[in-house]
């Protein structure tokens, strides 16, 4: 494995809070602040995009969760027992909707892996997805280095990979260690400990200690990582959160009558298990973290450090063969996607006829 | 003949009464003197509860000193067996239970060679009862045979899955399966009513043979025959398990306690402990005998069959034996060849000398 190179945000070197530029005195009110609303304006219109992975073993609830959290049917869950048999290789879908909020546009993608970890065997289940993420990555890069470029790229980069943990209590298994290894070097990961009914609060407790513990024995750098924190604010919100991640979750996507409220839940013979309720279970965190405060954040860290590590690596290898050391396989060609990539220079003046078309 | 002995031997109330209807009353003093012996095996992926149900299906701590693999330990581990055996006494009913656990099974990234361990315990316990049968003392036989298997599957899943589905069918003439459906407070009624269908439906796909109680007799009462009707249907049994008392409606009960509420172990309408702590000590008899019956009969017919060699070699024995028997015959055949010209020479050599030297070349 390629060390892991961070190329620093380049939105930190231009930031007016910085030591070398002093601020200037202001001798009355100019209306720079006009440009966020500006700002505002544009993407607005523009609209915003957000591709999210999920990663789990079948039966986890990944597909009720994506329904729980943008509180459609993004999904159509496929309840158990209407044989649907699980599939012998690992198969990723993808599902694009557009969701829209008091105006605000989302064009929101989901890739869902079923399969993954169902097998006897279990070895390399994670390359099929790294090799969809890299592709992702090459098609970006692809557009990027065209000569006439488009005005907007379409973002097809997944910038979060919800990662589902079964919750047996213990600790994480081999094979979870394995993935988040090789996966939070090329993508944002954020584990979750799915069906979360099934432990008491303690149990919840003692093993979400236990997975912190055994995240950092192993090295394997979550979202959100220590090494972006911008500022102290950041620190503070983010630690906060690296304290409770993985998150307990549960995902529902039947409304319950409970005192008098219509609420998301799961009925049982002994209670109703609300959705939202912080004290039954922290789909509200999961929430505010992938939609509400970090979605951006998700979005940046992926087009500024796991985009540009791509990036990096491929443009030092484009004059060596085209599979050098640092390279990934990609999942087996189907008639849609990527074929080889063909060394292409890296001076971006040169008229070259292999930057014309795939 | 003393005089005492007719007054011990008069004939009871009814003519024609022998007494032999005390014999079961006889074969029960006995038994509970013996006391009983049964083996009881847990294999499903870690983190299913199988410890906790078997310490609250026996109101034990058989592991008290149990101490959870960490991550690291677990990637370098293989399966392995654990046999913890503890005496329990009941109303002067002595069981001897042993419980065999396969911690490691199901944690690999490749789980391919999981079981394997797993058949080969079984078979050595087998092999143990087959040599100590065939032995000279067969006085106090130990019957360490695997008589049930408790196979927990993951509530998580849409039914079975492939691992579930080989281990099952590789173990299914060897030992009694009892599928269970571990940690059932996560599903609501729908949902493991809609499992137990998939399984069932799925167990019958793949043709695996898993342990079916035997229909109540027709002269057993209506109450027996009811149970044993409910306890058909409710297979595979989806159970929860603990061993904390928690306080729910008043009274100390064995459960769970969550936010939202209150998970009963012994509540039938909660899940179906009850029904499988029934199910295991009215069949209790019954699952030795099959064990007995059916599965250590198969191993025995197969082990003799072999004859005490592997079952590798068996076809090549065949083959050799031939070319032996061939390769012996023909020797015989020269030898007797050779005997043969032998005597032709002696008989030439006797008739006549004149003749014999005129052969000589």
């Amino acid at each position: 494995m390629d060390p892991l190179r961070r190329s620093p945000s380049p939105c930190s070197s231009s930031r007016p809070s910085s030591p070398s530029t002093p601020p200037c005195e202001m001798l009355g009110p100019v209306g720079i602040e006009a440009v966020l609303d500006q700002l505002k304006i544009k993407a607005m219109k523009m609209g915003f995009e957000f591709n999210i992975m999920v990663v789990g073993q079948s039966g986890l609830g990944k597909s009720t969760m994506v329904n729980t959290l943008f509180k459609s049917k993004v999904w159509k869950s496929n309840p158990p027992g209407l044989g649907v048999p699980t599939p012998q290789t690992l198969q990723l879908h993808s599902v694009t909707h557009v969701i829209e909020e008091k105006g605000v546009k989302l064009k929101l993608t989901v890739t869902d892996t079923p399969g993954f970890g169902d097998q006897i065997n279990n070895d390399k289940c994670w390359d099929p997805i790294l090799g969809y993420i890299n592709e992702q990555y090459e098609r970006y890069l692809q557009e990027e280095i065209l000569i006439t470029r488009q005005r907007h790229i379409p973002d097809t980069r997944v910038h979060c990979c919800v990662y589902f943990v079964p919750p047996t209590g213990h600790c994480l298994r081999p094979l979870d260690i394995e993935f988040l290894q090789r996966l939070c070097q090329t993508v944002n990961v954020v584990p979750v400990i799915a069906r979360a009914d099934s432990l008491t609060m303690e149990e919840r407790e003692a093993f979400r200690r236990r997975i912190q513990q055994n995240l950092r024995t192993h090295c394997i750098d979550i979202y959100p990582q220590k090494c972006f924190d911008e500022d102290i604010n950041d620190k503070i919100l983010n630690s906060k959160l690296r304290d409770r991640i993985p998150f307990a979750v549960v995902g529902a996507d039947r409304e319950h009558l409970v005192d008098g409220r219509c609420v998301l839940g799961r009925k049982t013979k002994w209670g109703i298990i609300e959705v939202e309720n912080m004290a039954h279970c922290e789909f509200p965190l999961l929430r505010d973290l992938l939609i509400r405060s970090h979605l951006q954040d998700l979005k940046d860290i992926t087009h500024n450090v796991h985009y540009e590590n791509y990036r990096v690596i491929r443009l030092n290898e484009s004059h060596l063969l085209p599979r050098g050391p640092g390279w990934v396989n990609l999942a087996p060609a189907s008639p849609g996607q990527l074929t080889s990539p063909r060394p292409f220079k890296v001076c971006r003046g040169a008229h070259d006829d292999s930057e014309d078309e795939f | 003949m003393s005089k005492q002995q007719p007054a011990q031997f008069i004939n009871p109330e009814t003519p024609g009464y022998v007494g032999f209807a005390n014999l079961p009353n006889q074969v029960h003093r006995k038994s509970v003197k013996k006391g009983f012996e049964f083996t009881l095996m847990v294999v499903g992926e870690s983190g299913l509860g199988k410890s906790t149900l078997i310490n609250s299906l026996f109101l034990t701590d058989l592991y008290p000193e149990r101490v959870i693999p960490g991550a690291a330990e677990k990637i370098e581990r293989t399966v392995q067996i654990e046999a913890s055996t503890v005496e329990i006494e009941e109303r002067g009913v002595k069981l001897r239970l042993t419980v065999v656990d396969t911690p490691g099974y199901g944690d690999a990234i490749n789980c391919r060679d999981c079981f394997k361990t797993i058949i080969s315990y079984i078979d050595e316990q087998f092999e143990r009862y087959l040599h100590d049968e065939s032995g000279l003392n067969r006085r106090h036989i130990v019957d360490n045979r695997v008589h049930c298997c408790f196979y927990f599957i993951s509530p998580f899943g849409h039914g079975l899955k492939p691992l579930d589905v080989a281990f099952m069918k590789a173990i299914h003439n060897k030992v009694n399966i009892v599928p269970v459906i571990a940690k059932a407070d996560t599903l609501t009624l729908k949902e493991r009513e809609r499992l137990k269908k998939r399984i069932l439906d799925e167990i019958e796909e793949h043709n695996i043979k898993i342990y079916h109680l035997p229909d109540a007799e027709s002269d057993e009462d209506e109450d027996f025959k009811e149970q044993t009707r409910l306890l058909k249907a409710s297979i595979p049994f989806s159970v929860v398990g603990s061993n904390q008392l928690i306080e729910a409606k008043g009274k100390k009960v064995r459960g769970r306690l969550y936010p939202w509420g209150v998970v009963e172990v012994e509540n039938p309408e909660h899940n179906d402990f009850l029904k499988l702590r029934t199910m295991l000590i009215t069949h209790m008899q019954d699952l030795q005998e099959v064990t007995q019956d059916l599965h250590y009969e198969n191993f025995r017919s197969e082990r003799l069959k072999r004859g005490g060699r592997k079952v590798e070699n068996e076809d090549m024995n065949k083959d050799q034996i031939l070319l032996e028997k061939e390769a012996e015959l023909r020797r015989m055949q020269e030898m007797i060849a050779r005997m043969q010209a032998q005597m032709q020479l002696q008989m030439q050599g006797g008739d006549g000398d004149g003749g014999a030297l005129g052969h000589h070349v």
